[in-house]
């Protein structure tokens, strides 16, 4: 049992174990699972993960409202014209979070990672991280089961509901979760990995969770592609040797006490941020009529206040 | 705090919200429970917070919905779960409501099944597509759908947990958690306990037996 990456360091010690290690020995132990029945489940979700990654490159996926769609599409379609500003695998991962960003919000199957909301970021990391190293189907699981376990972590001492927490708690976990996974798989040390997790969430914090129309679209699709370019700075900065001066657990309360400051307009009511702009109020208008989507009972809700 | 590395990368589900569609899934399911199982002629969902807000973005109607048929978070049939329900003949209300000092996710289902038993149940959902069911005929109750449960009210008397703890033991189910409370000295007591093995129906009825016992829910696992 473990509550914080402290106690993950501790029980690790001086052993060779990894991350992922400690996390299945001890799902074996609470729920009486084998190591083969756990990595065959990973095996199950990672399928769903890489199908979500892929559906939307060659065709444009859309969205159940007809608002957004079909930026997977358009990334990849640009990753193959050879034309690209940035390095091809970050880029390709973005590519794999907005599709999976996008069979998402077309009420399609997905993993909730550690949200749906936040879907597209740690798969969309790791596939293209894996594809450009040539890792093993076991790095992967073992990599995947890395990131649980940092999700587990920030769900007991914190939160990943974007209602509680904002946005950090959402697309901020699955990019420390990716982050940490991601450094294991290339070879990095617990102690990197959970310190590229600390600065991911660090370079988040504070993010609200405004979504237009209360749709998970905007931003969020583009929230899945920027927190697939945080895991890897995050990654290839802590193997260049660079830490987190603030350690993870830390980080994570101090997350959860700034999505408690948050006020409810920021915490996916769609009250706040892009979603009250001119053009967002339009758009959530045009969908649900004047006074869109919220049904009156302004007293009972307070999200206006 | 026992969470899954599956609680994490999960739930399997249907898009766009774990909280507001795989969540109202898992809520819609404990309801399904509640009703034991039998299909609901009328059901009103009065919504708090931000479920009222996202109410048909996220697709937490048709999750909701979808749930209380008994459908899962990864059934595709959940994006047409309100017109199944409308072919069944199903009456939908859906209402905002302030529920008090709730998390900001919650509804409270009221339903009536086709044979006319009432039923009401508060559930919220935390996140991730984790949720509690607080309260369970205005009892209320901390249920996260993780085991199977059992709900109990009772006269507050000398030596009741004893005898359903040792109906349980008898029967060979073994007890995860137990919470228990009372209105008053001598009042109308709720005793809830979460098991490992599933409670049949048979030792429902020995526990509905004594006349001290005035009601039994029985919650099999849905998340």
């Amino acid at each position: 049992m473990y509550n914080t990456s402290k106690d993950i360091l501790a029980l690790i010690g001086s052993s060779n174990k990894s991350i992922a290690d400690i996390a299945i020995e001890n799902e074996m132990e609470l729920f009486n699972m084998t190591r083969q029945e756990i990595l065959d489940k990973l095996a199950q979700r990672y399928d769903i993960m890489y199908s979500a990654c892929h559906d939307g490159l060659e065709k444009a996926i859309i969205s159940i409202s007809g608002l957004t769609g079909g930026t997977g599409k358009q990334m990849w379609d640009y990753i193959k014209a050879g034309k690209t500003i940035g390095d091809t695998t970050a880029l390709k991962g973005v590519a794999y979070a907005l599709s999976c960003s996008e069979v998402n919000s077309s009420m399609g199957l997905i993993i909730a990672a550690p949200t749906a909301g936040a879907c597209g970021i740690l798969p969309g990391a790791l596939i293209a991280v894996a594809e450009k190293r040539n890792a093993s189907q076991e790095e992967i699981l073992l990599a995947l089961a890395c990131a649980a376990a940092v999700g587990q972590v920030i769900t007991k001492n914190a939160t990943v509901s974007g209602a509680e927490g904002g946005c950090q708690a959402e697309c901020g976990s699955a990019a420390s979760m990716a982050a940490a996974a991601i450094t294991q798989l290339c070879g990095g040390t617990p102690e990197q990995a959970f310190d590229a997790a600390a600065i991911a969430m660090q370079n988040v914090m504070g993010l609200v969770c405004d979504p237009v129309a209360g749709l998970v679209e905007m931003p969020c699709t583009k929230r899945n592609a920027s927190g697939v370019t945080n895991a890897l700075l995050c990654a290839d900065m802590v193997l260049a040797g660079i830490p987190s001066k603030i350690p993870f657990d830390e980080v994570v309360e101090a997350m959860y006490k700034v999505g408690k400051a948050l006020p409810t307009t920021l915490r996916e009511t769609a009250l706040g941020g892009v979603a009250i702009t001119p053009t967002g109020l339009a758009m959530k208008e045009k969908l649900f009529g004047k006074g869109g989507g919220c049904q009156g009972n302004c007293a009972a809700c307070g999200g206006c206040d | 705090m026992n969470i899954s590395i599956f609680d994490i990368l999960g739930p399997v589900m249907i898009g766009p919200s774990s909280s507001h569609t795989a969540g109202a899934q898992r809520i819609g399911k404990a309801m399904h429970m509640i009703c034991g199982g039998e299909e609901v002629a009328w059901v009103k969902f009065y919504l708090h917070g931000s479920f009222s807000h996202t109410l048909s973005g996220h697709g937490t109607d048709r999750a909701l919905v979808a749930g209380l048929m008994g459908m899962d978070a990864s059934d595709a049939r959940i994006k047409t779960s309100l017109e199944i329900a409308k072919e069944k003949g199903m009456e939908i209300e859906f209402e905002p409501a302030d529920l008090g000092d709730v998390h900001p996710n919650t509804v409270k289902v009221a339903a009536k099944t086709k044979s006319g038993r009432e039923y009401t149940m508060i559930g919220s959902s935390v996140g991730g597509g984790e949720v509690e069911i607080v309260e369970i005929d205005g009892i209320p109750a901390k249920v996260s759908g993780k085991f199977p449960a059992i709900i109990i009210t009772h006269e507050d008397r000398l030596g009741v947990i004893g005898r359903i703890t040792s109906t349980l033991a008898e029967n060979k189910i073994n007890i995860v958690t137990v919470r228990h409370s009372r209105e008053k000295k001598g009042g109308t007591a709720t005793t809830m306990i979460e098991t490992d093995q599933p409670i049949p129906q048979e030792v429902k009825e020995t526990l509905e037996g004594p006349e001290y016992i005035q009601h039994v829910v029985t919650i099999a696992k849905f998340a």
